[in-house]
């Protein structure tokens, strides 16, 4: 486990944190915008309508509304009772398992979708792994009026197939990608190259805190509703009104992103828990993937590796730009569990809490379980941990392990 | 880099190391009539290619085909035409000795798609030629910058699209070179989709010259020896010069 110690936040006072990145999307040495010039003048327009609607009280007033309406916001945070008498902290989950689609991707794309609206685009583009923010896509899609095509990596179908169904039957096109680890590093690829030649009608609906400016910074604005929600009901559900420790699993970084956000300004210690075989911050060097510079795995010679995870969701070899920042600041740490500990975490949370939980979400579950036990976390911590995912599209894989 | 400029430029493009002999093909590219010669560093993700170059550089990692084995290959070529190298931003932005490194092997110049004006200062001005691209969408404004500060030449990218062979020359050609030409010195080459000699020759009626990749590779791919090859090149290079 070694430095188990979270260095106190030595960020120079007057510089907030988890703010505007500025025109050129930097968070710190990471972030930018390492497109073609191809995708210069798209991103650019991204960049201003967001900036635009973001100021906009009436795009903040109609956002809200139907992260009301039709994700089923707010979400509860839910006292884990049997599982904070077992490990002895107090463990809070911050459910967007309940979202509408099941996971926190709806939030970023309800919000992006609104802003493609508000652009003039008919028709959205995406990445996907586990297919949770396919799934996603589609939905905000059908209720926008908008087409909705969807790449995503072969391996991940036959994987992810209860989600490809619901893609098609909520009328997205589902595009296969056979390069690669056909996972979705190689589904990112391919929905970039389309994009380039899509820019006129289409918008880019990336689903993580990833790619090139204004994404990772739009992205983690679409999701801090997840940690604005949560510091509100802290206040009422803990004595102390703030946590110890705020705990969401890393593929990406968006879940993350957007939970720690509501905490970054509070003496909450931040842990973000990635894959053994997907961990970015853990393992990554520097480099440039997807739009953006930011830490990947890869090896000696620049080639960036597969990353390896039991949750298609955190199969990507890079982390998004904010976070590297955040950890060389200080103010986040990263660790990482593996498949082992996350299966296990699935199960015990379905005994002690009744929630079947996402497998990408099980890493922050895996994490805590770990870190009470051996000490890490000190008895009587309180946890706030994002539950990112509902565990539907799990049942097959996870039938087939148990 | 010294482009010539009594004729117009040919630039015929090859993915290090996609197969064996490689440098032969790339000795019968510069007899047949190469000005130049652009020269992939194969990178896992190209995004900006199409299905051709992807192929090609999977080809050369599968291959086992490294920065430091293409380099010392390329070394055996140098001091022919000026040799210019393309990558992405990935090999670049790790690896402090880049630039220096593909120096020392010779090449003259380095094309760096996903390396824009916002985020290329730190690798201008290095001892290597930093050629910049423009495209369909770029802005009358950029283009002004892309000329000022693009060394050697200005990488027209003909399509808003990937790499890949194309059977009629993008419209979009035509605006960009004119708009580029107007305002640039240096020469203007336009790239992207150029695979036939009637091609290459109405795109070199529009600029300075012509960037071959995906003809190029495609035929590779599907055996073509150096002198099948170089035959070729030599039909875009007639074609190119009768005009
Ligand atoms: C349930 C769930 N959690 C987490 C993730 C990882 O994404 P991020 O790190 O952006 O939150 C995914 C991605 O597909 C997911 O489906």
């Amino acid at each position: 486990m070694g430095d188990l110690l979270i260095r106190p936040h030595r960020a120079p006072a007057r510089v907030q944190l988890m703010d505007d990145p500025g025109p050129l999307g930097r968070f710190g040495e990471y972030g930018g915008r390492y497109v073609p010039e191809s995708l210069i003048g798209a991103c650019r327009q991204v960049e201003e309508a967001f900036r635009s609607a973001w100021a906009d009280p009436a795009f903040r007033n109609q956002l809200a509304g139907l992260l009301a309406t039709h994700v089923g916001r707010p979400t509860p945070l839910t006292p884990a009772v049997r599982l904070s008498a077992e490990l002895g902290v107090t463990l809070l989950l911050k459910r967007e398992d309940l979202t509408h689609t099941g996971s926190h991707k709806i939030n970023n794309v309800i919000g992006q979708a609104l802003l493609a609206t508000r652009m003039g685009h008919k028709r959205l583009i995406a990445e996907t792994g586990a297919g949770q923010h396919g799934v996603a896509t589609a939905t905000a899609a059908a209720m926008f009026g908008l087409s909705a095509t969807v790449f995503m990596g072969e391996r991940d179908i036959e994987r992810q197939a209860l989600n490809v169904f619901r893609m098609r039957m909520l009328g997205a096109e589902v595009v296969p990608v056979r390069t690669g680890a056909r996972t979705l590093k190689d589904a990112t690829s391919e929905a970039m190259r389309h994009w380039v030649g899509a820019t006129e009608d289409s918008y880019y609906c990336m689903g993580s805190v990833l790619g090139p400016m204004p994404y990772p910074w739009m992205v983690r604005e679409f999701q801090r509703v997840i940690g604005d929600e949560a510091r509100r009901q802290c206040a009422t559900a803990l004595p102390t009104a703030v946590p110890d420790y705020v705990v969401a699993c890393v593929g990406g970084g968006s879940n993350a992103a957007g939970t720690f956000a509501g905490f970054v300004d509070t003496t909450a210690k931040l842990v973000g828990v990635e894959a053994e075989g997907g961990a970015g911050a853990s393992r990554g060097t520097l480099g440039v993937l997807h739009g953006v510079r930011s830490m990947f795995l890869q090896d000696d010679d620049g080639q960036v590796l597969e990353a390896h995870s039991i949750a298609a969701g955190l199969d990507y070899p890079g982390i998004g730009p904010e976070h590297v920042h955040l950890r060389d600041l200080g103010r986040a740490r990263y660790v990482t569990v593996d498949d082992a500990e996350v299966v296990e975490a699935v199960v015990r949370l379905a005994r002690t809490e009744g929630i079947v939980a996402a497998l990408e979400s099980a890493h922050a579950v895996a994490w805590v379980i770990r870190a009470a036990a051996d000490g890490t976390l000190p008895a009587g911590s309180t946890v706030v941990l994002t539950l990112s995912g509902r565990g539907d599209k799990d049942i097959s894989a996870l039938k087939e392990l148990l | 880099m010294k482009l010539p400029s009594d004729h117009k430029i040919l630039m015929p493009y090859l993915t290090g190391g996609a197969v064996a002999d490689w440098t032969d093909h790339l000795r019968a590219l510069i007899d047949a009539g190469a000005d130049a010669i652009e020269i992939g560093l194969p990178f896992s993700d190209p995004t900006l290619d199409g299905a051709t170059i992807q192929e090609a550089t999977h080809a050369a990692l599968t291959r086992g085909a490294t920065l430091r084995g293409i380099l010392t290959r390329v070394s055996e070529v140098a001091g022919t035409v000026p040799l210019v190298a393309s990558t992405y931003a990935n090999l670049v932005v790790r690896d402090r000795d880049f630039c220096g490194n593909l120096r020392d092997a010779g090449f003259d110049g380095l094309i760096v798609p996903d390396l824009p004006l916002e985020e290329c200062a730190e690798f201008e001005n290095q001892d290597l030629d930093l050629v910049l691209l423009a495209s369909p969408a770029t802005t009358d404004e950029r283009l002004d910058e892309i000329a000022r500060r693009s060394r050697g030449f200005v990488y027209a990218v003909t399509v808003m699209g990937t790499t890949g062979e194309r059977e009629t020359l993008a419209a979009s050609a035509a605006d960009l070179a004119r708009r580029l030409t107007n305002r640039c010195e240096l020469p203007v080459l336009l790239g992207f989709g150029i695979s036939t000699p009637a091609q290459a020759a109405q795109a070199a009626q529009l600029a300075d010259g012509v960037v071959i990749g995906a003809a190029i590779m495609r035929r590779v791919l599907d055996g073509a020896g150096p002198a099948e090859l170089g035959a070729y090149l030599r039909s875009i290079r007639e074609a190119m010069d009768e005009g």
